[in-house]
């Protein structure tokens, strides 16, 4: 994965899970990083959403199980009306 | 400049250079802000640092009815950020009632310095937050006392299980109330919900919580309303995040709530500042006197240079509060104090500033010679500069001095000073009003030195009058206050909270006695404190504190005798006293030694000393008079 979005989530996620970056792609999730709990899980959610300006739906967050898919998510954000 | 600024972070970190590392993570927070990104980074960095600096070590409990997870990593960052080391212990979810209530629970257990009951309405009164519109007047009636009840039970039982602070959240009202615009607005008559309104049943709750706080010692209410006020109740809630999972706060606003709660923990750990150091230009007044003259700075109650006298007005709301003043600007000196003594815009004079270095020097050393001068560590300083490479540059030389960011518009420099935990303090003294006046006075009494022939001849001129009185419910604050905050003239450096000095005080065996000393200029209010303990025939000093305001004069040998003189009436052969050096109380080391005692033990922690009070005593200096409470004896 690139862009701009994408560059910021891996940023944000290498320092909330207290990971190398290069140890992260799009795959990583919390069947793959240890350190991945729910309390970090919540932790991450908190740190995109005041990175990003913008909050997640409850359904939203139940998808957003990879780097990957949390990085679509920011970007269907980025293309809706209600995002900033 | 994101990433590079973290990979010098963690350079320095593995080379050893300790407070570069920590000037970096403190700059990298000023610079992009604290939020669960930032904190998750600094946070395992500070982590590596905290064996090597110094830091201030404070355990906190968390009492919560609601997710508060997410916000302990920032709370304990910015405590990092600002010399404390904070442990904390998040109770179970919902269970703060009991944990307060039992005696054996993890809550006492672990044995916290403060407790923080963060309970909101939504929990604790769910009728008065989202079933108002349900209830009858009488209903609410009954929650309000229902709940009412619930905080003093909570309040009274934690009292008798610990000596801790603890700071309770006010509860907070729902932006719209059920009954929309008619919320209060009828007479007051009828039955209907709406007769005293929503928002006036919550604020009674809140009313009797402050009475409640007021009248216990060491409880405290945090306005939570006020809070959430500050930045929009539809900015700081989020009902998606507390439905799902129990957050009630949107993510930007939990550094708000860190920040919030260590208003109350800087001064309640001691970890506060004593002295606000200013720069002039571009933070007393808008533009540089030097290039724009007296004339040409931005200063006044009208635009421009509104936004620096509003500042000016915080300051002096900080020397209220017993924060001295002080200046340090790179300035000529007659450009400066031309505006100081006479631009019409300035509410700060001249006379509000208890040290200024105007001069060519860097900062750093302007901020040592203001430190020495007003008798303070250089950890008592606060630094409040719009520069941010001298920020940065007193941050590298001296990471020990609180360095305040002022952001780029001043207009927002007041609420930066207002919300900024090193300026709080919990309970007020008289001796805190005054202080500066007695920094006044102390540079008249410098000036008769001067002219004084010998130093008889001056402390003879001075005219003390030394008062010396048992601690009472008055003086409790300020000596509790004394024991925290005196470094330098402090032979044992023991800390101790209002709860512990009243319990001493309650102890037979023990004597709590405070001094207060008077002289020609000013009432220098209560300066010192002695604790001391009798046991068999032998009095023990376990607490002799002067404020570095009365040192040098002679007060020190008078409330010695003062000690020597009763104990020996209670029928005490010695008093004893173990001086415990650190790394600040040098002025104290030879105080045993200078008033007739005698080493008689060594041990790694501090020499013990004893004077014989049958055949030496300490003599009571004759150039002090012997005020009300000071008893003459044969």
């Amino acid at each position: 994965m690139t862009g701009p979005v994408w560059e910021q989530v891996i940023q944000i996620a290498a320092d909330v899970l207290g990971a190398e970056r290069a140890s992260l792609d799009e795959h990583s999730g919390p069947e793959k990083i240890e350190s991945w709990d729910s309390v970090q899980h919540l932790n991450l959610m908190l740190a995109l959403e005041s990175h990003f300006s913008l909050q997640f739906d409850p359904d939203e967050m139940d998808k957003m199980t990879t780097l990957g898919k949390i990085t679509q998510v920011i970007q269907a954000h980025a293309g809706s009306p209600s995002s900033s | 400049m994101r990433d590079q600024r973290r990979a010098q972070i963690d350079r320095w970190i593995s080379q050893g250079s300790w407070q570069e590392a920590l000037a970096g993570l403190n700059e990298l927070l000023a610079v992009e802000g604290l939020s669960n990104a930032t904190a998750a980074f600094t946070g395992g960095r500070y982590e590596k640092l905290r064996s090597h600096i110094s830091l201030v070590p404070y355990k906190v409990a968390i009492l919560r009815s609601f997710t508060v997870e997410p916000v302990v990593p920032i709370l304990r960052v910015a405590g990092f950020g600002n010399g404390l080391d904070l442990t904390v212990h998040v109770g179970e979810f919902n269970v703060y009632a009991q944990e307060i209530l039992n005696e054996a629970s993890a809550l006492y257990g672990f044995d916290p310095q403060t407790v923080i009951l963060a309970v909101d309405t939504r929990s604790l009164a769910p009728d008065l937050w989202s079933e108002y519109a349900d209830l009858t007047s009488r209903d609410a009636e009954s929650v309000v006392a229902r709940v009412s009840q619930q905080f003093t039970d909570w309040v009274q039982a934690f009292r008798r299980y610990s000596k801790a602070h603890l700071i309770v959240h006010e509860l907070e009202a729902p932006a719209f109330p059920a009954m929309g615009v008619s919320d209060g607005q009828g007479d007051g008559q009828g039955d209907g919900p709406s007769a005293a309104g929503q928002r006036q049943r919550i604020a009674e709750i809140n009313g009797r919580l402050r009475t409640l706080a007021r009248e216990t010692r060491g409880v405290y209410t945090l306005d939570y309303q006020g809070l959430v006020s500050r930045h929009g109740s539809d900015n700081w809630n989020d009902e998606r995040k507390w439905r799902s999972v129990r957050l009630p706060i949107a993510a930007p606003h939990l550094p708000d709530l860190a920040r919030e709660w260590l208003r109350y923990l800087q001064p309640l750990s001691g970890r506060v500042a004593k002295v606000a150091v200013l720069d002039l230009d571009n933070t007393l007044w808008g533009g540089v006197v030097g290039e724009d003259g007296l004339a040409g700075v931005r200063l006044g109650s009208e635009h421009p240079g509104a936004a620096y006298q509003v500042f000016q007005r915080a300051l002096l709301d900080l020397a209220r509060r017993g924060i001295l003043l002080a200046v340090a600007s790179k300035n000529n000196p007659a450009d400066a104090m031309e505006v100081l003594e006479k631009h019409d815009g300035m509410l700060l004079r001249p006379k509000h500033f208890a040290a200024m270095r105007i001069n060519w020097n860097d900062k750093a050393t302007s901020l040592r010679e203001i430190a020495a001068e007003l008798n303070v560590g250089v950890d008592s300083l606060a630094f409040l500069d719009d520069n941010p490479v001298e920020r940065q540059r007193v941050r590298g030389e001296l990471p020990e001095v609180m360095v305040v960011d002022l952001p780029e518009d001043p207009w927002q420099y007041a609420t930066t000073v207002r919300a900024c935990p090193f300026f709080e303090r919990l309970s007020l003294s008289e001796e805190d009003r005054h202080r500066s006046e007695y920094y006044a006075a102390e540079k008249q009494r410098v000036a008769l030195e001067a002219s004084s022939s010998t130093r008889e001849d001056f402390l003879g001129s001075l005219e003390q009058v030394a008062e010396i009185a048992p601690v009472n419910a008055v003086t409790l604050a300020r000596v509790a206050q004394l024991t925290q905050k005196t470094n330098q003239f402090n032979v044992t450096t023991r800390r101790y909270s209002e709860q512990q000095i009243s319990a001493m005080a309650d102890d037979p065996t023990c004597q709590v006695l405070s001094i207060r000393v008077k002289d020609r200029y000013c009432d220098n209010g209560l300066v010192g404190v002695a604790v001391t303990r009798d046991t068999g025939a032998v009095c023990t000093i376990d607490t002799f504190l002067l404020s570095c305001r009365v040192i040098g004069r002679g007060v020190e040998a008078a409330f010695l005798a003062h000690l020597a003189e009763q104990a020996h009436l209670r029928g005490k052969v010695r008093l004893e006293g173990w001086f415990l050096p650190t790394k600040k109380n040098a002025p104290a080391r030879e105080f045993y030694s200078a008033h007739g005692f005698e080493q008689i033990r060594e041990e790694p922690q501090g020499t013990l000393w004893a004077l014989d009070l049958e055949t030496k005593g300490a003599a009571w200096p004759e150039w002090i008079t012997r005020g009300p409470g000071v008893e003459v004896t044969a």
